[in-house]
């Protein structure tokens, strides 16, 4: 099957700004899928509220839009009802660890089969440009307008404490290691999180006086590395890329099946 | 003994009554005074192969079983008053997308933390409107055991009938008091299963294009059809729509769905009414001792009556206007500060026929907190 057979050619255009980063994911993942030969009825995607989050509608799978921040406990229930389904749940920087933050570490902690892709833009595109938990200090936005002195969570980090048995990172400057990066973590059984670097022009970019979209990509370039490259260890500051954690561990739906045999006796 | 008949907790009778029903996902997280819902469920649900979670949270427990109700599942959670409160967003959100499911409200006083171990009926107003935006819910209740599990599965039938979320509202009284039930044999109490479309897959499906009958027919997530889901408003795909007309007919879908058919979602019972002159409303725990009441004064020769309403909402304001048409006094009896006398005020005539006999302090209304109205009323003075 072709990309654009996985698309709703129907809800075309989308609504994002000319060098928005989403598309770019939007086209890396399909292109996963695709190389997969996953059939689109196994494949539920469930988004939250933003700009990141609209990537459900142009989808050719089931696709449930649902509240800002709530995308995974939704996709609990999906999953949990009926675990053969494949759930994919794309989520912006402030829906995935601002309001949703807690539903994140529990998905994680939970270790349920799903895959949690945070398209991090450091920024609220949808509401105009507000700070959000991984904007980072210093940063510039309309609500913080002598710069932000709130701290950025390491998505990796706070993904891995909390126990996701898959966590990765890329940029939208690397589409190719992106779509290799989201087939390892649809075929992983168990939650996986990839967190990907993407780009607002129109607000983060503006604010922050980081150019239009093709200089935000070369920032991309600039200052990632691979995991545990050479250049990392002479410049610490440099943002690795790659998986991090890919570890095999009993998934939840499966351990339920556990419990509905222990309640039956074996029976069931 | 008939294994069929039990002495348990109105709670207990609420998790029989949703697997009679079919449930077959339950999330939720604990408070007092629901929390005996969850736990029957966590043992009953996986000796049936079925599924329960606790969640991180109330507010993901309702976002939980919307999901599990796409699937093709019936689902339910419980809570309690902050809880509650915490629902309303996903409430909504049912509400938009038309996902059948049931959520149990087992009240306690507020607001906020409140009296979580006391009675009290004062989240009327909350079922009602706690949500925002224009519009309509269905909300039941129950006084005994018996009737905590028919007004369940009813509330399980609405839902699926109408594609909307369903409120029961219960109380701490009726959530913990022990009593007896005797569960129906199967099929005594008819139970309403997911209407699912016949539309052949490859042929465009519309999720949101209601039939002649009004109902809209569903497709489980994972089988042939692939739509949208979202709580913008949207159009008979499913896809975000701000048009107006689209717009201006969903809204009405919505209200109307419930409004026009008031008669098929209420419930009530009848106690002494034919020649009441005093007529009581009531309903849940506090409709135990209005009736206590009405046969201690019919003993005594006075025409008292009850109305006991097992739905709140829509509010069968025809029903409650018919049924007061030749009382001289109307006693609402709740234990809040008059929200069903406020709606009961809206559908009589004469409304300064109406008087409210209320408890707010977290203790259970007793019968002789009602005679020292109806005392009050008659002139007799306390
Ligand atoms: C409960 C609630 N609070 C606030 C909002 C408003 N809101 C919509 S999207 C959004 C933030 C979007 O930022 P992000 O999640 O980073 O996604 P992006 O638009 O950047 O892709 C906010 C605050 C909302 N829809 N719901
Ligand atoms: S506001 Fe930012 S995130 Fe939203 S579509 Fe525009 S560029 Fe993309
Ligand atoms: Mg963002």
């Amino acid at each position: 099957m072709a990309v654009k057979d996985y698309i709703r050619e129907r809800f075309f255009p989308h609504m994002w700004c000319p060098g928005c980063g989403h598309g770019i994911v939007l086209n890396s993942l399909l292109r996963g899928v695709e190389q997969l030969g996953m059939s689109k009825n196994e494949i539920v995607m469930v988004s939250g509220i933003g700009c990141s989050s609209r990537i459900s509608g142009y989808v050719d799978f089931h696709s449930l839009h649902t509240l800002h921040g709530r995308a995974l406990a939704f996709a609990t229930g999906v999953k949990m009802s009926k675990p053969e389904l494949n759930v994919i749940v794309p989520m912006g920087d402030g829906d995935a660890l601002a309001i949703g933050g807690n539903h994140f570490i529990h998905a994680a902690r939970r270790n349920i089969a799903m895959t949690a892709i945070v398209m991090n833009n450091r920024i609220y595109g949808m509401t105009g440009g507000q700070y959000s938990p991984l904007s980072g200090y210093g940063t510039a936005a309309t609500t913080a307008p002598y710069a932000n002195i709130d701290h950025d969570f390491d998505v990796v980090q706070l993904a891995k404490a909390a126990g996701a048995s898959f966590v990765a990172r890329t940029t939208t400057f690397h589409a190719r290691q992106m779509t290799d990066i989201l087939k390892s973590a649809i075929v992983h059984d168990g939650f996986s999180v990839v967190e990907i670097l993407t780009q607002c022009p129109t607000y983060f970019g503006r604010k922050n006086k980081m150019g239009g979209a093709a200089e935000m990509m070369e920032w991309f370039r600039d200052n990632t590395t691979p995991i545990g490259s050479k250049a990392k260890q002479e410049n610490p500051d440099l943002i690795e890329r790659g998986i991090f954690v890919q570890e095999e561990k009993q998934e939840y739906c499966a351990e339920y099946e556990n419990v509905i045999k222990r309640a039956t006796g074996g029976r069931s | 003994m008939n294994d069929n008949i039990k002495f348990v907790q109105g709670n207990e009778a609420c998790v029989e009554a949703a697997l009679y029903a079919g449930l077959e996902f339950y999330a939720g997280y604990p408070i007092t005074p629901s929390t005996e819902i969850a736990e029957h469920m966590a043992v009953r649900l996986p000796k049936l192969g079925r599924r329960f979670i606790q969640m991180e949270d109330e507010i993901s427990s309702i976002c939980a079983i919307v999901g599990a109700s796409l699937t093709g599942h019936k689902a339910m959670t419980a809570t309690s008053g902050p809880g509650f409160s915490l629902m309303q967003e996903g409430l909504g959100y049912a509400i938009m997308a038309e996902i059948p499911c049931v959520i149990v409200n087992v009240m306690r006083g507020g607001p906020s933390t409140g009296l979580p171990t006391s009675p009290s009926q004062s989240d009327v107003y909350q079922a009602r409107w706690g949500v925002h935006g224009d519009h309509a819910i269905i909300a039941l209740t129950a006084s005994n055991h018996q009737d905590v599990f028919e007004m369940t599965v009813h509330a399980f039938n609405m839902a699926e009938t109408y594609r909307t979320p369903v409120i029961l509202l219960l109380d701490e009284v009726i959530g913990h008091m022990r009593e007896r039930l005797e569960i129906p044999g199967p099929e005594a109490i008819p139970v309403v299963d997911r209407l699912r479309t016949s539309v052949r897959a490859g042929i465009d499906y519309h999720p949101y294009l209601p039939r002649e009958d009004g109902r809209l027919p569903m497709s489980d997530f994972g089988s042939e059809h692939r739509y949208n889901v979202t709580g913008l408003a949207h159009d008979m795909w499913g896809f975000p729509s701000s048009n107006p007309g689209v717009v201006h007919g969903l809204l009405r879908h919505l209200t109307d769905k419930i409004k026009n058919n008031v008669g098929n979602i209420t419930r009530h019972k009848e106690y002494y009414l034919e020649d009441a002159r005093t007529v009581l409303i009531s309903y849940g725990s506090s409709a135990r001792s209005a009736l206590h009441v009405v046969e201690h004064q019919r003993a005594r020769g006075e025409r008292l009556g009850l109305l006991e309403l097992q739905s709140l909402w829509p509010f069968p304001y025809g029903l409650v206007e018919e049924k007061c048409a030749y009382a001289r006094n109307i006693i609402v009896v709740e234990m809040n500060m008059g929200q069903i006398t406020r709606a009961v005020k809206r559908a009589v005539k004469d409304p300064e026929r109406v008087v409210l006999a209320n408890r707010i302090d977290g203790v259970f209304i007793t019968p002789t907190d009602i005679k020292n109205i109806l005392r009050l009323i008659q002139g007799k003075g306390v």
